[in-house]
C-alpha cells in the first residue's frame, strides 16, 4: 500500500460516517436502527485511530482499535439481548413508547 | 500605713451573699435568706466601722491591690482600692443605712414573692455600689457604676408583671445609659491625654501639668458631669427617678434616695481637681443644681402620690449636693450627701410603713389622720420631715446651712444660686409640711370600709420599725457633726474631709480671678486663699434660712390644716399653673416627642420598613426567587427524551470542537 491516499480523506470520511451515525441516532425511532447508528460511530471513531496510527507509525491506535471492536461486540450482544427482551414485554421497538419511567 | 485592712472583703461578702441568695435561694427557707443577706451586710459593715474606729484619721490615702485587672501596653488597670477620709464617709453610709434597709426589707417583703430574689438582688447592689465608692480607677469605679445602674434596674423592675414597672426598669436603664456615655467618652478622653484610668494619677497628672488648657479638661469635666445628671437625676437626665418609685419602697429608700443617686454627687468631689480647673465646669454643675434643686420642688408641690412627693424632692436635695459641688464646696456637698442619706432613707422607710400598713395605698389623698393610729410613724416622719425642710435642730438645717453659706460666698453668680435654693428651701419645706398634714393631720378621708381589712392591723414588725427609728435619731443628731463655727460649733466633718479636698494646685477661686484679669489658668500661683469666714453673715443667712422654713411650713399649716378643703379644691384645678406642675411640666411628653417618637419613627419606618423589610427580607426573596427562576429556566433541558440529550451532547461537543480548532487562531 502507498501514500498516495492523504491522511484528510480518512478523516473526512470519518467525519462524513460520523455525522450520519449522529443525525441517525437522533431522527430515527427505532432501537435497532440507532443501534446501528452507534455502531456506525463507533466505526468512524474506530478509522480515525486506524488512519493516525498510519501515519504516525503508532502500534497503539490499532490496538485501541481491538479494543473498541471487543468493546462494541460485548455491547452488541447485551444490546440485542436487552432489545429483545423490550420487544417481548412491549411489542414496539419505538424509542418514544418506551417511556415507562418519564413522568 | 503598711498593714493590710482586706478591703475586698467589704464588697466581696454582699457578692457571696447575692450568689448564694441567687443560686439556691429559690430552695432555701425564708429564714436563710434573711440571714445570708443579712449577715453579709452586717459583717461589711463591721469591717467598715472598725476601721473606722480605729484608724479614723489617715496621714495618707490607703490603697490595697487585688489583682491586676488589665495590662495591654501602656494601659494598666488593676483591682485596687482605695481608701481615704471621703471614701471611708461613703462607705459607712452605703453600709450603715444600707444595713437599716435590709432589716426593714425583712419586714416589708414577708409577704411578697421572689422574697429571695429580692434579697439576692439587694446584696448585688450592694456589692456594686461598694465597689465604685472604693474603686482606685475610674474603669474600676465604672464597673460599679454600671452595676447599681444594673441592680436598679432589677429592683424597679422587681415587680415585672406589672407593666408600669417593666416600663420603667427600662426607662431608667436606657436614660442612665446616655449619661454612660459621657463617662465612657470622659475615660477615653483621660485615657488619650493622660495615659492611665487610675484616679489618682490623672489629679496628680493635672496637678502636676498647670500648663493643661482649661478646653480639655473642660471637656472631660462636662463629660463627666452628663455621667453624674444621669446616675443623680439631674436636669437633664432626672427622667427616670420619679418612675423608679415603681420599685419596692425599701429599694426606692436605699436605691433611689440615700445611695446610688448619690453616686454623681461621689464621682465630682472625687474629681475634684480637675473641677477645681475647670470654672466652666464648675459652674455648669452649680447651675444645673440649682436649677435642678428648684424645678423639682416646684413639681414635688402638688404630687398626690406620696412615693413621687419623696422622688422629686430627692432630685431637689441632689441639686442642693450638685450647687455644693458648683462652688467647689466639696466637703458641703458630702455633708449634704450624708445626712440626706439618713433623713431621706427615714422618709421613704416612713412611707413604706404607711403604705404597708394601708394596704398599698400611696394617694395622699386617701391618707389622713394618721398620727393616732401610727404613733411611731408619726413621730420618726416627723424627725424626717423637720430635717429635710430645714429646722433646727435637725440635720437637714445644719448641712442644708453649710451648704447655701458656701454658695453664697462662691464669686461666680453665688448670690444667683443662694436665691434659687433659698425659694427651693421655701418649697421643700411646704411641700414637706403639706405631705405630713395630708398624711398624718385632719380626718381620714378613707371611708373606713374600704381600710376596714387593715384597720386592726399594727403599725408594722419591729424589723421595719426599728431602722425607722434609728434612722430618725441619725436625722436628728447626724447634722452635729458637723455644726458650723458660726453657730458656736467646730465643723469636725470638714476638717475631717480637708485632706481630700486641699489641692497644692490652684484653687477655684484663684483660678476664676485669674481668668478674669485675662491670665491663663498655669500662671496663677498659690496667691492668699478666700477671704476669712464671715461669721456675721453666716448667721444672718442661717436665720434667714430657718424663717424661710418656718414660712413653708406655716403657709402648710394655713392651707393644709386650717382649711381642710384645699386638696378637693386641688383635684377640681387642672389649669394655669396648677396644671403645669401637675403634668410635671411635660417634659417626659416632650422628651418623646422630641427624642422617643422620632426614634420610634425611625426605627418603624427606616429600620424596620426599609431595612428589615426591604433590605434583609428583600435579599433573602431576592435569593429564594433568583434560585426557582433559574431552576424553571434549566429544568426544560432536562426532558428526559435521550435524544434531545444526545442532540445536545453533539451540538456541545462540536461547540467545543469550534472553539479549539477556530478561537485558538486568533
Amino acid at each position: 500500500m502507498g501514500n498516495s491516499v492523504p491522511i484528510a480523506c480518512y478523516l473526512g470520511l470519518a467525519a462524513v460516517l460520523f455525522c450520519i451515525g449522529i443525525s441517525a441516532f437522533l431522527i430515527k425511532r427505532n432501537i435497532i436502527t440507532i443501534f446501528m447508528s452507534i455502531e456506525l460511530m463507533l466505526n468512524a471513531v474506530n478509522l480515525t485511530f486506524v488512519a493516525f496510527a498510519h501515519e504516525w507509525h503508532q502500534l497503539s491506535g490499532q490496538i485501541f482499535v481491538f479494543f473498541v471492536m471487543v468493546v462494541a461486540a460485548a455491547e452488541a450482544a447485551v444490546g440485542l439481548a436487552i432489545i429483545i427482551a423490550i420487544f417481548r414485554s412491549r411489542e414496539t421497538l419505538n424509542v418514544d413508547q418506551i417511556n415507562l419511567m418519564k413522568s | 500605713m503598711t498593714n493590710s485592712f482586706h478591703l475586698w472583703l467589704i464588697p466581696a461578702l454582699p457578692f457571696v451573699g447575692f450568689l448564694l441568695n441567687a443560686l439556691f435561694g429559690r430552695r432555701l427557707p425564708k429564714s436563710a435568706v434573711t440571714g445570708i443577706a443579712l449577715l453579709t451586710t452586717a459583717i461589711s459593715l463591721v469591717l467598715v466601722a472598725n476601721i473606722a474606729l480605729q484608724h479614723a484619721s489617715f496621714s495618707s490615702p490607703h490603697v490595697e491591690r487585688v489583682a491586676t485587672w488589665i495590662a495591654a501596653g501602656p494601659l494598666h488597670v488593676d483591682f485596687s482600692f482605695y481608701l481615704d477620709q471621703l471614701t471611708l464617709v461613703m462607705l459607712l453610709v452605703v453600709t450603715g443605712v444600707g444595713f437599716l434597709i435590709h432589716i426593714y426589707s425583712v419586714g416589708y417583703m414577708a409577704h411578697e414573692e421572689g422574697y429571695w430574689r429580692f434579697f439576692a438582688y439587694l446584696n448585688l447592689f450592694m456589692f456594686f455600689m461598694l465597689v465604685l465608692v472604693m474603686a482606685e480607677s475610674y474603669l474600676l469605679m465604672f464597673v460599679g457604676w454600671e452595676g447599681v445602674g444594673l441592680a436598679s434596674y432589677l429592683l424597679i423592675g422587681f415587680y415585672f408583671q406589672r407593666d408600669s414597672a417593666a416600663n420603667a426598669g427600662r426607662k431608667a436603664f436606657v436614660v442612665n445609659r446616655i449619661g454612660d456615655f459621657g463617662f465612657l467618652v470622659a475615660m477615653f478622653l483621660m485615657l488619650k491625654h493622660f495615659g492611665t484610668l487610675d484616679i489618682q494619677n490623672v489629679m496628680q497628672h493635672i496637678s502636676a501639668h498647670p500648663e493643661l488648657q482649661s478646653g480639655l479638661l473642660t471637656g472631660i469635666a462636662l463629660l463627666l458631669v452628663l455621667g453624674a445628671t444621669g446616675k443623680s437625676a439631674q436636669i437633664p437626665l432626672y427622667v427616670w427617678l420619679p418612675d423608679a418609685m415603681e420599685g419596692p419602697t425599701p429599694v426606692s429608700a436605699l436605691i433611689h434616695a440615700a445611695t446610688m443617686v448619690t453616686a454623681g454627687v461621689y464621682m465630682i468631689a472625687r474629681s475634684h481637681v480637675l473641677f477645681d480647673r475647670s470654672p466652666t465646669a464648675l459652674l455648669m454643675v452649680a447651675f444645673i443644681g440649682a436649677i435642678t434643686a428648684f424645678f423639682a420642688a416646684t413639681v414635688a408641690l402638688v404630687q398626690t402620690d406620696i412615693k413621687r412627693v419623696l422622688a422629686y424632692s430627692t432630685i431637689s436635695q441632689l441639686g442642693y449636693m450638685f450647687m455644693g459641688c458648683g462652688v467647689a464646696a466639696y466637703s458641703a456637698a458630702i455633708f449634704h450627701l450624708v445626712t440626706h442619706a439618713f433623713f431621706k432613707a427615714l422618709l421613704f422607710l416612713a412611707a413604706g410603713v404607711i403604705i404597708h400598713a394601708l394596704g398599698d395605698e400611696q394617694d395622699l389623698r386617701a391618707m389622713g389622720g394618721l398620727r393616732h393610729r401610727m404613733p411611731v410613724t408619726f413621730w420618726t416622719m416627723t424627725a424626717g420631715v423637720f430635717a429635710i425642710s430645714g429646722i433646727p435642730p435637725f440635720a437637714g438645717f445644719v448641712s442644708k446651712g453649710v451648704d447655701l453659706y458656701a454658695t453664697f460666698v462662691s464669686p461666680h453668680d453665688g448670690k444667683i444660686l443662694w436665691a434659687l435654693g433659698l425659694v427651693t428651701a421655701f418649697l421643700t419645706s411646704f411641700y414637706m409640711f403639706r405631705l405630713w398634714y395630708l398624711a398624718f393631720w385632719g380626718e381620714p378621708r378613707k371611708a373606713p370600709a374600704e381600710t376596714h381589712e387593715h384597720h386592726g392591723r399594727r403599725e408594722g414588725p419591729w424589723s421595719m420599725l426599728a431602722p425607722v427609728a434609728v434612722l430618725a435619731i441619725l436625722s436628728l443628731v447626724g447634722g452635729w457633726i458637723g455644726w458650723p463655727p458660726a453657730l458656736g460649733g467646730t465643723d469636725h466633718f470638714e476638717r475631717y474631709l480637708e485632706p481630700v479636698f486641699r489641692t497644692e494646685a490652684p484653687t477655684y477661686e484663684q483660678v476664676s480671678i485669674a481668668m478674669a484679669m485675662g491670665q491663663p489658668a498655669a500662671d496663677v500661683s498659690l496667691q492668699p486663699a478666700a477671704p476669712p469666714p464671715d461669721l456675721r453673715t453666716e448667721r444672718l443667712l442661717t436665720a434667714i434660712e430657718f424663717l424661710v422654713a418656718l414660712s413653708g411650713w406655716f403657709f402648710a399649716d394655713l392651707l393644709y390644716r386650717r382649711r381642710r378643703d384645699t386638696i378637693a379644691r386641688e383635684d377640681a384645678q387642672t389649669g394655669g399653673v396648677y396644671g403645669l406642675l401637675k403634668n410635671k411640666y411635660s417634659i417626659d411628653e416632650l422628651y418623646s416627642a422630641i427624642i422617643v417618637q422620632p426614634l420610634t419613627a425611625f426605627a418603624r419606618i427606616v429600620l424596620w420598613r426599609g431595612v428589615e423589610e426591604h433590605l434583609v427580607d428583600g435579599a433573602g426573596n431576592v435569593a429564594a426567587e433568583s434560585a426557582q427562576g433559574g431552576g424553571q429556566l434549566v429544568r426544560r433541558i432536562q426532558s428526559g427524551n435521550i435524544r434531545s440529550y444526545a442532540g445536545w451532547l453533539a451540538l456541545g461537543a462540536a461547540a467545543f470542537l469550534i472553539v479549539v480548532i477556530y478561537l485558538e487562531r486568533f
